[in-house]
C-alpha cells in the first residue's frame, strides 16, 4: 500500500477491483465503510462475481475474469477523451511531458524490440530522448507526438466504450457509470482509493493490471494524497515484511538486486545498480545504493567483509536465471533439485498444477517441512483416497517434518500491508517440542558450520565467517535480530558536511538510513527498516495511538518504513508551491522553511518548492512514470487474453495469433501443451478465497470448518439450467490438467456475460480445501490451474483459465 | 446508570415482584444490515466466547452454515439474493435472539427461574432451571430458542450477559469488522440508527428504517434495514411479530386470577414431568379435551 | 380471539406449572439468577498479532495462570486489541477463531521422518532430524557447488538446493533465513509473497 489501512477512511471514492476486500481483509475494509458513513463516500465494485464487497457497494459492475486491462484502459481513454484529469499534477508530477525515442513503436499488438524466439523485448527504444546534458527532454505543452502524453492518448484511443464492453462483457452503461464515478475524483480536492489484491496479480499480465490503475491514479492526481494511492491488500500478516526482506533468489533485503554474471566485480555491480539522474536537482534516492549494499554485507559478514575484499562481494552467489516458484518447481520436475525446504508454505496446495508439483516433489532426495501444521505438502507421498492418489513405495523422497511455533508462541515483528512494523509478544509455549523458526534455522546452520569447520568442504568461508554474534548461537533472540536488521555504527559516523562532527558514535544503533555509509563504518540488514530500533529503543513496540490530525496517521504507533512515513509520495499532496491540494486533508505542506505536517515528509525537509525537487524521489527523473520502460511486457499496458481464453483471439488484434496472450510471458514447453481450448473447456474459471477461511490454514481450525465445512463451486443460474445442475448437486469440474469434485452452489451472483458476441459463463472455485484438515476432505483446487505466470513477477495465472463442468 | 446492571426485571414462572428502586439503563445491540458483509465473525466470536462448537456440517448449496440456529449456534447469518428494481441485492441478516422487552419465551416458560429478564433488557436462559419443555420455542415470535438433544435444555443468545455484567460489549458486537453490530444504551442505538437511515435514504433506499417491533414491546436487538417496509425480504424477518395468543391469554387472564384454580392441573403436570420426562402435555388430558371439543 | 377449551387447558397444563409450583414452595433461590461467571477475570493478557492477512490485527491472548513458575500458561481465549489503530478490537471470522488454530488437532508436536518409500511417519528427536538434514545439505552442497562458471567467472552458487520461505514468519526469522541462504550460496529460493 502506498497509503495505509486507516487512511482508506479519507477517500471520497473507494474502488474495489482485482480483489474482494470485504472478504479477504474484513478488518481493513471497515475503513471503507467508515468513509461511507462519515464522508458520504461511494463504494464501487468491479468483479466477475457479486461478492460480499459488492453486497455493501453503491454500484457493482461485472467484468470477465482476465480482461481488467481492457476495462481500465477504457477508463484511461474516457478520462483523456472527456478531459477529466488533474492537469497541473499530470504535467508536473508525471513523465507525461517527456519525449520518447522516435523509434519506439506499437504495432499489431507488439512493442518495438520483440524477440519471438525468446519471448522477450529488447527495450532499447523504450527510452527518453536525452539532451546534451544527459537529462531527459520535455515538451511542456505536451503536444509533441513523441511525448508520453500523446503516445498514451494514441495507445488508448482504441479502448472505446464499445470495445471495452465487447472484450470485458461489462454492459456499456455499467462501464460508463463506473467511469463517471472515477472521473469525479479528477478534482484537485477529491480522492479515490483503490483496494486490490490477488484478483489483479494472479494473471499472466498481473503487473500491468496494477500499472493501468496506477496510471489512472496519476491522471487523477490521487497519488500521495490522503484517501488516495495504490493499495495492494496483501496476503499474510507478514507477507509485506518478508517481501521487504526479499526472500527471492533475485533480490537482496530492501529491494536490492542479487548480483548476476554480468556484474563480475563489486565496482561494476555498484555502477550498474546506481541509477543516473535524469533531471536536474532530483533526489534519485537509489544513488545511495552502495551505502545500503555495503551495510548489508557488514551485517552478513562483519569483520570478514572489508574494503580490501570488496566487502566479500565474491561470496555473494551470482544468479544465472530465474528462481521464482514456477521456475523452481520446473527445475525440480526436471530433476535438477535434490534437497528442498518448505518453511510455512504448502506448495502442493498453493502452486498451480498440483500434479506437476507432486511429481516434482517425488524427484527430491529429501524434503524438509517446517510448519506448525500437518500440511498437505508434508504428505504428498501418502494416499488420501481420490484426493491424493499416490503409491508411497514409488516415492523415494525422505521427508522430515519439523514443528514450528505459531504467532501466539513467539515474539517478533510483523509488517502490515500499510508498511507499519509492529511488535508482538509470546503468550505461551507451543505444543510438544515445537520451536521458533529462528531457532530451527540457527540450530541447523550451527550444525552445518561445525561440520565445515571440522571436515572442510566447498567454499567454507561464507559459512565459517558469517557474522553470528548471538548470545546463544542456536537461538538468536528476536531482539538481537531486529537490532541487526536496523543496523548500527561500527565506527564513528561523521557528518558529510563537517567531517569532524560525529553524528553516530561507534556502537550506537542508527536512527535512519541516511546515516548509512559505504566505507564499512555502518551495518544494517535491511536499509528500509533502519530506524525501527534506534538508540531510542524498539520503535515497533510503540503503542501510542493518538491521532491529532484525525486522519488516522498515528505516527507514534509502531514504526512504518521508510523513516516512519505513513503515506508514500506525500509531497504530491501539495501543488508546486507546496500548498495542499485539499487543506482539509493536509498530509504535509511547505511552511516557509521546511516541509512539515501530519506525516514524515517524503522529501528532503528543506527542499524549497522553487528548487523543483519532484515528489517521486526513487526515480532518476523525480516524477512518476506513465510510460514505464522497466516493465518486461511493454511501457504501456495492453490487453492480452489469459493463456486459456474463451474467445480464442485477442479482439484488439484478431488477426495476430501471436499476441492473443501476453507475448512476453514465460511458458515452459510441457506447460504450453496442456493449455486447454474453448471448444473442450468452454467456461471461464476463477479461483478465490472466502471470508470464512484463510488460504489452506483454517481448514485445520474447527471454528472455521463449521462456517464453511465442504468444498463447493459456484455457477450462475443460466449455466446451471443449461447443464441440468441443481443447487446442492455434486459436480465434476475438469481442466486440461485434472479434475475436482465438489458441491454446486447455484447463484444469481455469477452473471453470464456477452463477450465478443458470445455468451461466456463463469465457474467460481474457492481454494480452501485439501486432504488434511478438520473440514470435510476436498480436492486441491490447484489441480486445475495452468502453470504460467505474469511476465514481470511470475505470479501464476490462478484467476482466469478454462474448465468444463458436469453433474455427477 | 451503568449498562451492566443485572437487577432482575422478570423471572419465569415466579410471582416474586422484581426490585424496582434502582434506575437501570436499557442496553441494545443494533445490527446495521446495510453495512454487514456476512462474514460470520459474529458466529465465531459467539461460539468461541461461549465455549460451544457446532458440528462440521455439509454444504447444501448456500453460504448459510450452520444452516439454522442450533443449541450450539446461537447466531447465524441468513443470506437472501433479491432483485430490486432490476438490481441484485444480497441481503444478509444476522439472526438470533431479539431480547424482546416483552419476551414471549419468558411468559411461556413454566420452569421457575429458567428465563430471566434483567433490568437492562437482556433476556437470559438459565439452563440449570430449564426443564426442556420447549414452551419458550412456542412462545418466541422469532423462532429462536433451540432444545439440545444432548441435555434437553433450551439455548439461545445471552447477549453475553457475562461480558455485559463486567462492562464489556457482547462478543459479536466487539468483533464485528465493519461495525455493522453496535452496542450501547438503547437510546444511543436509536440515535445511531437514525443517522444510518438518513445516509441510506440519501443513497436511494427510500424505505430505510429501524426495526424495533412494537408487538413485543420493542427489542434490545434492533436492525437497520434498507427495506424496512418489507422485513420479510431478509429471510423471513417477521413483519409484525407478537406473542402467540396462547401465551398472551395465559399470562393476561390466567396468571392473576386462576393461579389457585390451576394448582391441581399444575401439580398434575409436574408429576407428569417427573414420571415421563419433559416436553409433553398430558396426552390423555389432550385426547379427552379433543373429544369434548369435537362434540 | 377464539381460544378453545383444549387450548385453554393446554396453557394451564404446561404453562401454569411454574408459578403454581412456586406458590407451593418450590421457590427458586436468588443464586439462580446469576450470570455465567466472567472467564477472564484472572487470566494473563498478552498483546500479539493475528497471523492471517496483512491487516495484521492486534489481538489480546488470554492465558491461564499469572506466569508463576508452576502455573502452565494455556491459551484459553483470543480477542481483538482495542488499542490497535487498524482493527480497534474487531476481528474477522478467521481471527475470531484463532483459538482453534492454536489448539488444532493437526498441530505438529515433534519432529518426524518418513523414510524413502515408507508409508508412515516415525517420531525422531530434534538432534537426529537436524543432523540428518545438515548431512544431506552438506553432501549435496559439496557435490554440486559451482565456484566458477564456464567463462571462469567466480559465481559461488549452489543451485541443487531450494527453499520456500514463509511469509507468515516474523521479520527476524525472515532476515535470518535470507542471511543463511546467501551464505550457503543458495539462489533457488522464493517466498509465498510471489503467489
Amino acid at each position: 500500500m502506498t497509503n495505509h489501512w486507516v487512511d482508506i477512511k479519507n477517500a471520497d471514492l473507494v474502488m474495489v477491483m482485482g480483489g474482494n476486500a470485504a472478504e479477504a481483509h474484513p478488518c481493513g475494509f471497515k475503513w471503507a465503510i467508515e468513509a461511507k458513513k462519515e464522508r458520504k463516500a461511494k463504494l464501487i465494485v468491479v468483479d466477475p462475481r457479486f461478492t460480499r464487497s459488492a453486497a455493501v457497494a453503491d454500484y457493482y459492475a461485472p467484468v470477465r475474469a482476465g480482461s481488467d486491462i481492457a476495462f481500465l484502459g477504457g477508463v484511461i481513454s474516457y478520462l483523456l477523451t472527456n478531459d477529466k484529469i488533474h492537469h497541473e499534477y499530470v504535467k508536473n508530477y508525471t513523465n507525461a511531458a517527456y519525449l520518447i525515442n522516435p523509434d519506439f513503436k506499437f504495432d499489431g499488438g507488439l512493442f518495438s524490440g520483440y524477440n519471438a524466439e525468446k519471448r522477450n523485448y529488447d527495450k532499447a527504444t523504450w527510452s527518453y530522448q536525452l539532451g546534451k546534458d544527459g537529462y531527459a527532454m520535455l515538451d511542456e505543452t505536451m503536444q509533441d507526438p513523441n511525448c508520453v502524453f500523446q503516445l498514451m492518448k494514441k495507445h488508448y484511443s482504441r479502448y472505446t466504450p464499445d470495445m471495452v464492453s465487447k472484450v470485458t462483457g461489462t454492459p456499456k452503461e455499467s462501464f460508463l457509470k463506473v467511469c463517471e464515478y472515477i472521473a469525479d475524483t479528477a478534482a484537485a480536492n477529491k480522492t479515490m482509493t483503490i483496494l486490490y489484491a490477488l484478483g489483479w496479480t494472479q494473471h499472466s499480465h498481473g503487473s500491468q493490471n496494477i500499472r493501468t490503475m496506477a496510471m489512472i491514479q496519476l491522471l487523477l492526481g490521487n497519488m500521495g494524497m490522503a484517501g488516495g494511492g495504490i493499495n495492494a491488500l496483501r496476503g499474510h500478516a507478514n507477507v509485506q515484511g518478508i517481501t521487504d526482506m526479499c526472500l527471492f533468489g533475485a533480490s537482496l533485503p530492501g529491494y536490492m538486486g542479487c548480483p548476476n554474471e554480468k556484474e563480475p566485480d563489486f565496482k561494476t555491480y555498484i555502477e550498474k545498480r546506481t541509477p543516473k539522474m535524469l533531471r536536474p536537482n532530483q533526489m534519485n534516492y537509489w544513488q545511495n545504493y552502495s551505502k545500503f549494499f555495503v551495510s548489508l554485507m557488514k551485517s552478513f559478514y562483519g569483520n570478514a567483509a572489508t574494503k580490501e575484499n570488496d566487502y566479500a562481494y565474491d561470496w555473494m552467489p551470482k544468479i544465472d536465471g530465474a528462481y521464482d516458484t514456477l521456475a523452481l518447481f520446473d527445475k525440480m520436475h526436471q530433476g535438477k533439485i535434490n534437497g528442498f525446504v518448505c518453511q510455512g508454505w504448502n506448495p502442493l496446495a498453493s502452486v498451480s498444477n498440483k500434479k506437476k508439483v507432486g511429481d516434482a516433489l517425488a524427484k527430491l532426495k529429501y524434503l524438509v517441512v517446517i510448519d506448525p501444521l500437518a500440511t498437505d505438502t508434508s504428505e504428498f507421498w501418502k494416499p488420501h483416497g481420490e484426493f491424493n492418489e499416490v503409491d508411497p513405495s514409488k516415492v523415494p523422497t525422505e521427508v522430515f517434518r519439523l514443528p514450528a511455533n505459531l504467532f501466539a508462541e513467539q515474539t517478533g515483528s510483523y509488517t502490515n500491508s500499510g508498511r507499519v512494523i509492529q511488535w508482538h509478544w509470546k503468550a505461551a509455549d507451543g505444543p510438544g517440542e515445537s520451536k521458533d523458526d529462528s531457532e530451527i534455522l540457527a540450530t541447523l546452520f550451527v550444525k552445518l558450520r561445525d561440520m565445515y569447520a571440522k571436515d572442510g568442504g566447498k567454499l567454507p568461508d561464507p559459512i565459517l565467517k558469517m557474522s553470528w554474534p548471538y548470545r546463544n548461537p542456536n537461538k538468536p533472540l528476536p531482539e538481537e535480530l531486529a537490532m541487526e536488521i536496523n543496523g548500527k555504527a561500527l565506527g564513528d559516523v561523521f557528518d558529510p558536511k563537517d567531517k569532524t562532527k560525529v553524528i553516530v558514535k561507534a556502537g550506537d544503533q542508527l536512527a535512519s538510513f541516511a546515516q548509512m555509509r559505504d566505507d564499512g563504518s555502518t551495518s544494517g540488514g535491511n536499509w528500509l527498516y533502519c530506524g525501527m530500533w534506534s538508540q531510542a529503543g524498539n520503535l515497533t513496540a510503540r503503542r501510542d495511538n493518538s491521532d491529532p490530525s484525525g486522519l488516522g496517521q498515528t505516527l507514534n504507533w509502531g514504526f512504518a518504513w521508510p523513516a516512519n512515513r505513513r503515506i508514500l509520495y506525500n509531497r504530491a499532496s501539495c501543488d508546486m508551491a507546496g500548498k495542499p491540494w485539499d487543506a482539509k486533508r493536509t498530509v504535509i505542506k511547505w511552511t516557509g522553511d521546511k516541509w512539515a505536517g501530519n506525516d514524515v515528509p517524503d522529501m528532503r525537509p528543506n527542499a524549497a518548492p522553487d528548487e523543483n525537487v519532484m515528489p517521486f524521489i526513487m526515480t532518476g527523473e523525480g516524477v512518476a512514470r506513465l510510460f514505464a520502460p522497466g516493465m518486461a511486457d511493454g511501457p504501456f499496458p495492453e490487453h492480452y487474453e489469459p493463456f486459456e481464453t474463451p474467445i480464442d483471439k485477442n479482439p484488439f488484434h484478431p488477426d495476430n495469433p501471436k499476441v492473443t496472450s501476453n507475448p512476453a510471458a514465460r511458458v515452459y514447453k510441457n506447460d504450453m501443451e496442456v493449455f486447454g481450448k474453448a471448444k473442450d473447456f468452454p467456461y471461464v474459471c476463477t479461483t478465490y478465497r472466502l471470508v470464512e477461511h484463510f488460504h489452506f490454514w483454517t481448514k485445520h481450525s474447527k471454528l472455521n470448518a463449521i462456517l464453511q465445512p465442504e468444498q463447493f463451486v459456484e455457477i450462475g443460474e443460466e449455466l446451471a439450467k443449461e447443464k441440468g445442475i441443481a443447487n446442492g448437486d455434486k459436480v465434476k469440474v475438469r481442466s486440461n490438467r485434472g479434475f475436482i469434485k465438489a458441491v454446486a452452489v447455484v447463484t444469481k451472483r455469477i452473471p453470464t456475460l456477452m463477450v465478443d458476441g458470445k455468451k461466456v459463463h463463469t465457474v467460481g472455485i474457492p481454494i480452501h480445501w485439501g486432504f488434511k484438515g478438520v473440514t470435510k476432505p476436498g480436492f486441491i483446487t490447484n489441480t486445475l490451474t495452468p502453470y504460467v505466470g505474469d511476465a514481470n513477477s511470475q505470479t501464476p495465472e490462478f484467476k482466469a483459465f478454462l474448465v468444463n463442468i458436469e453433474k455427477i | 446508570m451503568a449498562l451492566q446492571s443485572l437487577d432482575i426485571a422478570r423471572r419465569s414462572a415466579t410471582t416474586t415482584p422484581a426490585p424496582g428502586v434502582r434506575q437501570t439503563t436499557e442496553v441494545a445491540k443494533l445490527i446495521d444490515v446495510s453495512t454487514c458483509i456476512g462474514c460470520k465473525a459474529c458466529q465465531v466470536a459467539c461460539m468461541e466466547w461461549n465455549d460451544i462448537r457446532d458440528e462440521v456440517g455439509s454444504n447444501v448449496g448456500v453460504y448459510d452454515n450452520p444452516a439454522d440456529l442450533t443449541p450450539k449456534s446461537w447466531t447465524v447469518m441468513r443470506y437472501a439474493e433479491v432483485e430490486e428494481k432490476g438490481k441484485l441485492e444480497w441481503l444478509i441478516r444476522k439472526d438470533g435472539c431479539m431480547h424482546c422487552a416483552d419476551p414471549g419465551c419468558l411468559k411461556a416458560c413454566p420452569a421457575p427461574g429458567a428465563i430471566i429478564q434483567y433490568a437492562n433488557g437482556i433476556v437470559d436462559f438459565h439452563q440449570e432451571n430449564c426443564i426442556g419443555c420447549g414452551y419458550c420455542v412456542t412462545g418466541c415470535p422469532f423462532n429462536i430458542p433451540r432444545i439440545s438433544q444432548e441435555d434437553s435444555k433450551a439455548y439461545k443468545c445471552t447477549l453475553c450477559s457475562d461480558r455485559v455484567a463486567v462492562g464489556q460489549a457482547p462478543a459479536c458486537a466487539k468483533v464485528c469488522p465493519t461495525g455493522a453490530i453496535q452496542f450501547g444504551s438503547k437510546e444511543q442505538m436509536k440515535d445511531y440508527a437514525a443517522k444510518r437511515v438518513v445516509d441510506l435514504k440519501s443513497r436511494g433506499y427510500d424505505k430505510a428504517g429501524l426495526y424495533d417491533p412494537a408487538g413485543v414491546g420493542g427489542t434490545h436487538v434492533m436492525y437497520v434495514l434498507h427495506h424496512a417496509d418489507r422485513p420479510e425480504l431478509y429471510k423471513g424477518l417477521p413483519n409484525d411479530p407478537g406473542i402467540s395468543p396462547l401465551v398472551s391469554l395465559w399470562k393476561g387472564l390466567a396468571k392473576p386470577v386462576a393461579t389457585v384454580a390451576m394448582a391441581a392441573v399444575a401439580l398434575g403436570s409436574l408429576f407428569h414431568y417427573v414420571m415421563k420426562g419433559p416436553n409433553e402435555v398430558s396426552k390423555e388430558l389432550e385426547d379427552e379435551l379433543e373429544k369434548e371439543d369435537a362434540k | 380471539m377464539q381460544v378453545s377449551r383444549r387450548q385453554f387447558f393446554k396453557i394451564c397444563g404446561a404453562g401454569m406449572s411454574g408459578s403454581s409450583i412456586a406458590l407451593m414452595g418450590f421457590s427458586p433461590t436468588s443464586a439462580l439468577a446469576e450470570v455465567r461467571s466472567y472467564k477472564l477475570a484472572h487470566a494473563t493478557e498478552t498483546r500479539n498479532m493475528c497471523p492471517y492477512c496483512s491487516v495484521s490485527c492486534g489481538v489480546l491472548i488470554y492465558t491461564t495462570g499469572d506466569k508463576s513458575k508452576n502455573a502452565k500458561a494455556d491459551i484459553i481465549h483470543i480477542e481483538g486489541d482495542p488499542d490497535n489503530p487498524v482493527n480497534r478490537g474487531t476481528l474477522c471470522p478467521k481471527g475470531a477463531g484463532l483459538l482453534d488454530m492454536v489448539k488444532s488437532p493437526n498441530r505438529l508436536k515433534w519432529p518426524e521422518v518418513r523414510e524413502a518409500g515408507s508409508n508412515e511417519w516415525k517420531r525422531i528427536s530434534w538432534d537426529d532430524a537436524l543432523t540428518r538434514i545438515a548431512k544431506h545439505m552438506k553432501a549435496d552442497r559439496d557435490a554440486n557447488f559451482v565456484e566458477k562458471n564456464k567463462d571462469g567467472l567466480t559465481v559461488n552458487r549452489w543451485t541443487t538446493f531450494g527453499f520456500l520461505a514463509s511469509s507468515a514468519a516474523a521479520n527476524e526469522p525472515g532476515y535470518l533465513t535470507h542471511k543463511v541462504l546467501r551464505g550457503l550460496g543458495t539462489l533457488a529460493f522464493d517466498t509465498q509473497a510471489r503467489i
